[in-house]
């Protein structure tokens, strides 16, 4: 195929589009997260996101967050309209500072998790998920 | 009220003094986003179950806030140590003010 | 040359999308999984093909073993499946008195229990009306002529969590669907409809779900296009979905004209596809994407 002017600036802005996105989608990720750790640094540890690597369905994502030792966890959709996916506080009669549920997801995307441990620092980790587009809208 | 709202708990009848027991909740709810809009092209305005608590015997086991982001007939699963017999009480919060709370005993074997 | 140049713009997203999901198909299903539903129902998800498919298949697949390992887990355990939310809606149902006779199905039936095995067989032929029923068609006779109640409309409302209250109880037992004595004819007409071509892209049933089942219809794994899991859970839509509005589905993608949930079409199309699950297990509620 032999590539037009027009053709070549179709693909350049078409680039500046997919390289703009993720950037104002982490500008409310960044907010969601300083709401939760004031502005702290954030580092990593012993906190476990389980996602599956290739989402059926936007819809219904299966998530699974641990950090042994942490009073709160919050999960972020970093791509999302609203990046907010949930907080989980653990109390005194929990069994492990460990949660799974069901979330919805705009497209691929990272979705991170970070905790805020018993000493009032915070660690995270994130996970890629794929959310493929149906063949089929039946 | 919204309609065809009801909760789903998962607890075993009996545990282990000290044991670690695993609940499953799931509440029957649209969780509208407030992200969509109708044929018109109107937002649905957003109408979703933002938090949700369960307690053992009065203690705290888990206290979640929920944003829409939460899929439709919201899943939770977590774990809770179960140190004598009691009860569990579980309440969901409706963003139009309903409480829906449901309550499940366990028992010491 | 404007509108070439749009659609390469199409084209080059179309292309990052699907690099994106190319590659994933192999890690994308898990076609060796068995199916076995809290812990006590052993499901057959893949069998020999009845006899009236060995011409064309060799073995029939549960669409169960298309789907990733993470769809699959939500159908192994009832309260992991939310499709079960309407099946307990519906035995209150059940219990409930209707109509001008002011009975309930448990009337007649007693526990929803008592109908295990009665999915399996549907559609089937109906000798006092002289048609082959869906099990939606069945309960809607019981509705206007014992009830004195109103019918229910295909695959809305009430209709779909009855069915699949009925699915339920017959979880694990084969699909028999009878395919010859008077149902025959309705059968073949089922049959016809499945290996006609329609709509603009001009596919049959089968152009997708027996010739390219396995394959990707871009990012979507598709299957052999079996109903033993209706009423079935779509993650698309977090409702459970009746087999009929799923053609009409189908049916709509070919850019088609479909027939509509109810019509004497989709109810021989409803019967001769159940019937290419003839051996697998009742699965419904399922669980799909």
């Amino acid at each position: 195929m032999k590539l037009t002017r027009r053709d070549a600036l179709a693909i350049g802005l078409g680039a500046t589009a997919v390289a703009m996105l993720p950037l104002r989608a982490s500008a409310a990720a960044e907010e969601a997260i300083a709401a939760f750790t004031g502005g702290a640094e954030v580092g990593a540890g012993d906190i476990t996101l389980t996602a599956p690597e290739i989402a059926e369905n936007g819809n219904t994502v299966p998530v699974s967050v641990e950090a042994p030792g942490a009073g709160s966890i919050i999960i972020l959709a970093t791509a999302n309209p609203t990046p907010g996916v949930a907080r989980f506080n653990f109390g005194e009669a929990a069994g492990s500072q460990a949660a799974s549920t069901r979330i919805r997801l705009a497209g691929t995307q990272d979705v991170l998790a970070i905790a805020q441990m018993a000493d009032g620092s915070f660690i995270q980790t994130k996970s890629t998920v794929k959310v493929t587009i149906g063949g089929c809208g039946g | 009220m919204a309609t065809g709202v009801k909760p789903r708990v998962k607890v075993p009848k009996t545990a282990a003094a000290g044991e670690t027991v695993t609940l499953k909740t799931l509440i029957s709810h649209k969780m509208e986003s407030g992200q969509r809009k109708d044929g018109d092209g109107n937002v649905i305005p957003r109408s979703i179950i933002n938090r949700f608590t369960c307690e053992f015997n009065g203690k705290p086991v888990i206290d979640v806030t929920l944003e829409p982001a939460i899929s439709t007939n919201p899943f939770f699963e977590f774990e809770a140590v179960v140190d004598a017999e009691g009860e569990f009480k579980f309440t969901w919060y409706d963003d139009d003010g309903d409480v829906y709370e449901t309550a499940k005993s366990i028992k010491i074997a | 040359m404007k509108s070439q140049a749009h659609k390469s713009i199409a084209g080059i997203a179309t292309a990052i999308v699907a690099a994106s999901v190319i590659g994933a198909g192999a890690a994308f299903a898990d076609e060796e999984a068995e199916l076995t539903v809290n812990g006590e129902i052993d499901m057959i998800t893949k069998t020999a093909a009845p006899a009236h498919l060995s011409d064309a298949l060799d073995e029939v697949l549960s669409g169960w073993r298309f789907r990733s390992d993470t769809t699959q887990d939500m159908q192994m355990d009832d309260f992991d499946n939310p499709g079960m939310i309407w099946v307990e809606e519906a035995r209150e149902k059940w219990a409930t008195a209707e109509g001008s006779e002011g009975k309930s199905c448990m009337d007649c039936h007693g526990e929803p229990e008592d109908m295990s095995g009665v999915k399996a067989v549907y559609p089937k032929w109906n000798e006092g009306a002289g048609e082959v029923y869906t099990l939606q068609m069945q309960m809607n006779e019981c509705r206007t002529d014992r009830m004195g109640a109103e019918a229910w409309d295909t695959d809305k409302g009430d209709s779909i969590p009855m069915e699949a209250l009925l699915a339920s109880v017959s979880r694990g037992l084969p699909v028999n669907v009878a395919i010859d004595g008077p149902g025959q004819a309705t059968w073949e007409k089922g049959r016809e409809l499945y290996y006609t071509r329609t709509g603009q892209l001009d596919l049959s049933c089968a152009s997708c779900h027996e010739e390219n089942y396995g394959n990707m219809i871009r990012a979507d794994h598709l299957s052999q296009g079996q109903v033993n899991g209706f009423p079935t859970y779509r993650l698309k839509n977090t409702k459970l979905n009746g087999v009929q509005s799923r053609f009409k589905g189908c049916v709509r993608d070919t850019r088609a004209q479909t027939f509509s949930p109810g019509s004497p079409e989709f109810v021989a199309l409803e019967m001769y596809v159940a019937s290419r699950g003839n051996g697998l297990s009742v699965e419904g509620p399922s669980v799909r994407n």
